[in-house]
């Protein structure tokens, strides 16, 4: 037969966190990797239910107990800091004479390699634990490549979406963006104004305070012309200080008219930049998708330049709708009103805004 | 090839000549792109053509270039993690040396689309190996010759190495311990990395 000393040499190659009790719960023996976890503490005579806390089964006190739960799992912890969680499994010994208890980390394994210093020679060669810790750093390490391919792909995806449809400086759609809007409607049989504005003065701004006033000023304007639309409207700047607006199921003249007077008459209130007051106005001119029959994106936005031009004609913060036989009339030399050179007397740009 | 090792050439150029040789690397291959994506796949062919224009750029023999870089893998602290993970092989060289066999399967079980050739280690005496590379990854030999190096330096220990041609379509590197514990080695605290 083999003796104890035989017992717990073999114990500590195969299963180095065991422990083995006697009848009282007295720990005889422990295992090198165990008392590594406690290396100031005399392990033998010191009480097992005193050492260690039985979270599950809950009810498990003393050593008959312990015995009753043979074979199955046990949940422990230490009593004292750091309360490690550990895992066990009890085989009573023979006769009566105590049990003897295998331990091992589970899951919280990565703390306890950690808070305990641990190394490969502290595991039995069969245990898979060093695969697992192996497993876990190259799993963190490929996705933590993931995640920056990610972030990457993903910053890339919105610059590219942004890119495509927004206009940088305004945040409103650009070209492209209202093509498709146009295209969308038109396909889909909806009815729509169509409403090209265009801002006055906006040049000589620029000119005069540069061009972050300007910048300051078509953000005011986009601003202006979002507060003044609904969500569902399409806002879209179409070329320097030129934007088109589409409002769709807004057929009805003296709302649309109001709708234009009330943009400009906001588009004239002065932007304040750098301590100068900037002034602009603005034309504008719209035209609505039930005039033909056939509606045709290029020939609508067609219209309602034409009718932004009779507007500019009609003299500043006017507002003309387009009708049929406007492409025949006299295209006129652009009036005063429009005022290329217009400038008030202290020489800031259009101060006079509301002179027609 | 997968993005990974793209990667990992692209990091040992970028770190041991500056980015701008490796721009030039990448101008010369004619990719259309200048940065590989780790986590992304490339044909051979792709990368092939950067293997051919890293070796004229940096006008030296490649097989020199892919030593240089398999120590630069396992001895830069950019790529700690793999040599981590190299670490968890064994506690000491012989066991590091053995654990090549596992080399494709730990790969794989991190990267699963990543296949490494396969290894072999055959003990001739106890202090004397052949390591037998299959092939599948151009230049894997002698990447390998450059980890196998600074393995041994991680762990303290002196070996002679020599990569002793091919055998069929496989290449053969001749490893013989000289010293173990020759000198202090790297620590290796297996919860030092942080969760």
């Amino acid at each position: 037969m083999m003796s104890f000393e035989q017992l717990t040499q073999m114990a500590g190659v195969i299963c180095p966190m065991y422990v083995i009790i006697d009848a009282k719960g007295r720990i005889m023996s422990a295992g090198p990797t165990l008392r590594k976890l406690r290396p100031d503490l005399t392990w033998k005579g010191r009480r097992f239910f005193r050492l260690f806390d039985l979270s599950r089964p809950r009810s498990v006190r003393s050593v008959a107990d312990l015995h009753r739960t043979a074979g199955s799992k046990l949940h422990l912890q230490f009593r004292d800091a750091p309360q490690t969680g550990l895992k066990g499994v009890c085989a009573p010994l023979p006769d009566g004479q105590g049990a003897f208890i295998n331990l091992s980390f589970g899951i919280s394994v990565l703390e306890a390699v950690r808070d305990y210093d641990l190394t490969s020679a502290d595991f039995s060669p069969t245990d898979l634990t060093i695969e697992m810790l192996y497993l876990v750093e190259a799993k963190s390490a490929a996705m933590e490549a993931s995640r920056q391919l990610n972030t990457r792909l993903q910053g890339a995806m919105i610059a590219a979406e942004e890119q495509a449809f927004t206009d940088t400086l305004t945040g409103l759609k650009n070209r492209r963006a209202m093509d498709h809007v146009l295209a969308r409607l038109i396909n889909g049989g909806r009815e729509f104004a169509l409403m090209h504005l265009d801002l006055d003065f906006f040049k000589q701004v620029n000119d005069t305070y540069g061009h972050a006033a300007g910048d300051a000023v078509l953000q005011q304007a986009a601003r202006i012309m979002v507060e003044c639309t609904r969500e569902s409207d399409t806002v879209a700047r179409v070329g320097g200080d030129e934007f088109v607006m589409i409002l769709e199921g807004v057929l009805d003249r003296s709302r649309l008219e109001s709708i234009a007077k009330r943009l400009i008459a906001r588009l004239e209130e002065p932007v304040i930049y750098g301590g100068h007051q900037c002034r602009i106005s603005a034309s504008a001119g719209t035209t609505l998708s039930t005039g033909q029959s056939k509606p045709d994106a290029a020939e609508l936005l067609n219209q309602a330049d034409l009718a932004l031009y009779a507007a500019k004609r009609a003299g500043r913060a006017q507002h003309c709708f387009y009708r049929e036989g406007l492409e025949k009339e006299e295209v006129g030399p652009v009036t005063a009103a429009n005022g290329a050179s217009l400038s008030s007397p202290n020489g800031a740009p259009a101060e006079d805004g509301s002179a027609a | 090839m997968h993005g990974l090792i793209n990667r990992a050439i692209q990091a040992f150029v970028t770190t041991t000549y500056g980015k701008a040789r490796w721009e030039k690397v990448m101008e010369e291959a004619e990719l259309g792109f200048t940065e590989f994506e780790a986590m992304l796949v490339y044909s051979e062919e792709q990368s092939s053509r950067m293997l051919t224009a890293m070796e004229k750029v940096l006008a030296r023999p490649l097989p020199e270039i892919l030593e240089d870089m398999g120590t630069f893998l396992v001895s830069n602290p950019q790529v700690e993690a793999l040599r981590r993970l190299l670490r968890f092989g064994g506690v000491n060289y012989v066991e590091f040396l053995h654990s090549l066999d596992d080399l494709p399967d730990r790969a794989r079980l991190a990267v699963s689309d990543l296949h490494l050739p396969a290894l072999e280690l055959v003990e001739q005496a106890p202090e004397q190996f052949e390591l037998i590379c299959q092939p599948g990854l151009p230049g894997y030999g002698h990447v390998l010759m450059g980890v196998l190096r600074a393995m041994a330096d991680d762990y303290g220990d002196l070996v002679f190495l020599d990569h002793s041609g091919r055998q069929g379509g496989a290449e053969v590197i001749s490893i013989t311990l000289v010293v173990t514990k020759f000198a202090e080695g790297r620590e290796f605290d297996l919860g030092a990395h942080s969760l």
